[in-house]
């Protein structure tokens, strides 16, 4: 099977689909790049971080479309054209954008559908590219989807590797409501066998990456390679765990989670998000909730701490959650 | 159309039966709206609503110029826009009401009154947010290449958002068939437009993005038409977006309750009389011997009727069952 990075893939899920479908339009700062410049280069950029690459030549300006640097305007524009029959993938490059386009996501978007009486879908996929580690600073670092999570009427997909993100992102292109698909930057290199043609991953089922019996290990995008690595370090041990990638937090698979609790008892969960509100203390509340008395140690939540992605490389390596402190965790809910 | 036209606009010739359509149109969202100020008052409505009254000369000189396939984006002062666009007025009003079988199935309310068969893609309850939307769509109707246009409606309010400077950019940068007009009807919510509005010139404010912008009379039906027909058509050759500014005023206040106490004593009641779009047209109709008083008054007389049973069905109707709570959150999930 061919091996290719994450970005590449999804790459060949917007290639494979835009062929398909002709209602299918990407939008965003720099998705070709090259509009207005000197050097005659049309498509000078491909996306800052190549992933919209061989688009504009291969389907031409009116379906890939350069935009001015407007945060708000790229996202309610993908919501009309999407209110009006077509299919946008709307590129917001960094997760930490939000910030300037949030109306336009949670109240318009996610609320046409309901607002309007079941009336209209809006089919429009938001990519952002998310995550600390590339000492990008406290404004192009941050996850974001915990508090999008909370928000009714979105989906969230948050790939951790190259075949899931093409299958996730094809049934993301397919469906009929608003996705947000979070990217991690550190991720668009990571390899991994993806076939060429397309295939869809549905949405709410969680991925057992590794089965063990003693801990419930549930990790998100970056963190599950990094919780592979603890997993590993472990079985020397002889501490065997399940780790399970939920890879969309909205829907959730619960069930998965509850399952390997029951025959675990011990639970562990990573997220690069701050603390609060977040995916990891959603998850640790879920089980508290439907899984109470399987649990035989209090949930351990490796998750960044409750302050700003800092600048400096010692520092963000501090913020980060790291396979030393997954570790860590994992013996720690051993001890009870 | 059997009769020939008989008033030529500078645009184009408007038929008897356009004449009467787009009176009865205003006619219906006046009543429409009038009487909602009446039964807001029993306490059976609930939530917010905005009255549109005093401007539907704008909504309907406007949509007169549009079919189904074209689309519009609203606000929350939004009902005139929904009726002009061709929307139900009985399932409006259930909608308003809140019930089951409302155009919304009593989700939406009075600032979410979407039709999209009609190419109504929604009233905003959040003032500047609709026009990037209305952007969205004119990529649609550019792709599609079928001359169809996307009208985003704004008021003086929303026309000092940045939301809407940037989908002015965006519009004139893809050179979309997207048209802006501005209702500045002198007040964003309790204070005055002329504070507001830094350079109290929104139609300059749209020139320097870029797009041709013109200034008219919003109480007057046939200016609203005209500078409009003439955006719309550069629009749907594909000469890209413009906008106008119609310069109005409401008849009640913000919403309804507010006691308005931004405007001089007599300012509704001297712009009843002065700016009422129903009584110009009408004057300015029997005047030119295009149509007869009779035809306009059995037209009040049928939208009174409408609005009756339109206001007794809703009445009638039931709300949502509790169960509709969790309907359409998604397509599937």
């Amino acid at each position: 099977m061919p091996v290719k990075s994450m970005r590449d893939a999804i790459n060949d899920a917007l290639h494979l689909e835009m062929a398909r479908d002709p209602s299918i339009i990407v939008l965003g700062e720099d998705v070709s790049g090259g509009a207005g410049g000197t050097s005659g280069e049309r498509e000078a950029s491909g996306g800052i971080f190549g992933v919209t690459k061989g688009l504009l030549p291969r389907f031409g300006d009116h379906r890939v479309i350069d935009t001015p640097i407007t945060e708000s305007a790229i996202i309610g524009a993908a919501g009309g054209a999407a209110l009006a029959g077509l299919r946008p993938v709307a590129e917001l490059m960094f997760a930490d954008f939000v910030g300037v386009s949030l109306d336009q996501i949670f109240n318009q978007l996610a609320k046409f559908r309901y607002m309007f009486g079941g009336k209209t879908n809006c089919p429009a996929v938001i990519r952002l590219a998310m995550g600390a580690g590339m000492n990008m600073g406290a404004q192009h670092s941050q996850t974001m989807y915990s508090m999008l999570t909370s928000v009714p009427g979105l989906k969230v997909v948050i790939p951790s590797n190259a075949y899931d993100a093409k299958g996730l992102m094809i049934t993301a292109l397919r469906g009929n409501d608003p996705v947000l698909f979070f990217e991690h930057k550190a991720l668009y290199p990571r390899k991994g066998e993806v076939p060429d043609g397309a295939y869809t991953i549905p949405f709410g089922e969680a991925a057992l990456v590794r089965e063990g019996e003693h801990v419930t290990v549930v990790a998100l995008a970056r963190m599950v390679p990094f919780a592979e690595k603890a997993i590993d370090a472990l079985a020397k041990d002889g501490i065997t765990c399940d780790l399970i990638d939920p890879r969309t937090t909205s829907p959730m698979d619960e069930d998965t989670i509850l399952e390997s609790v029951e025959n675990t008892g011990r639970l562990v969960v990573v997220d690069e998000s701050n603390p609060r509100c977040s995916v990891a203390s959603d998850i640790a509340g879920m089980v508290a909730a439907r899984g109470f008395h399987s649990l035989k140690a209090p949930v351990q939540l490796v998750t960044a701490p409750h302050t700003p992605v800092p600048f400096a490389r010692e520092l963000e390596r501090a913020y980060v959650p790291s396979p030393t402190r997954i570790e860590a965790a994992i013996r720690a809910v051993m001890k009870d | 159309m059997a009769t020939p036209p008989i008033h030529p606009t500078t645009l184009a010739p408007l038929t008897h039966e356009q004449l009467l359509r787009a009176y009865r149109q205003m006619k219906t969202i006046r009543e429409f709206e009038e009487r909602l100020h009446v039964e807001i008052q029993t306490g059976e409505i609930p939530g917010f609503t905005h009255l549109y009254s005093g401007q539907e000369a704008v909504a309907v000189g406007v949509c007169e110029l549009l079919s189904d396939a074209d689309y519009i984006v609203s606000t929350h002062r939004g009902h005139g826009h929904c009726i002009a666009k061709g929307c139900d007025v009985v399932g409006m009003m259930k909608e308003i009401y809140g019930r089951h079988d409302g155009l919304c199935k009593g989700k939406g309310g009075s600032m979410h009154i979407a039709d999209f068969d009609k190419g109504m893609l929604g009233a905003n309850g959040i003032v500047g947010g609709g026009q990037p939307l209305a952007v969205g769509a004119a990529i649609a109707c550019r792709n599609r290449g079928n001359g169809t246009v996307s009208i985003a409606f704004g008021g003086d309010g929303s026309s000092n958002q940045g939301t809407v400077f940037e989908a002015m950019n965006l519009a004139v940068v893809l050179k979309v068939p997207a048209l802006f007009v501005w209702e500045n009807n002198g007040y964003g919510e309790h204070t005055g437009a002329d504070y507001s509005v830094g350079s109290r010139d929104i139609a300059g404010r749209c020139r320097g993005f870029g797009m041709p912008a013109e200034v008219c009379d919003g109480s007057d039906f046939f200016a609203v038409f005209e500078t409009m027909g003439r955006m719309v058509a550069r629009a749907r050759a594909g000469e890209g977006p413009a906008a106008i500014e119609a310069r109005i005023t409401r008849f009640f206040g913000h919403f309804e309750g507010d006691p308005q106490l931004y405007r001089a004593k007599d300012e509704t009641k001297r712009l009843r009389e002065s700016m009422d779009c129903l009584k110009i047209f009408r004057a300015r109709v029997t005047a030119e011997g295009w149509l007869e008083a009779g035809e306009l008054d059995a037209i009040d007389s049928e939208v009174l009727a409408l609005i009756d049973r339109a206001v007794a069905e809703a009445r009638a109707s039931s709300p949502p069952a509790e169960a509709d709570l969790y309907a359409d959150v998604y397509a599937e999930y």
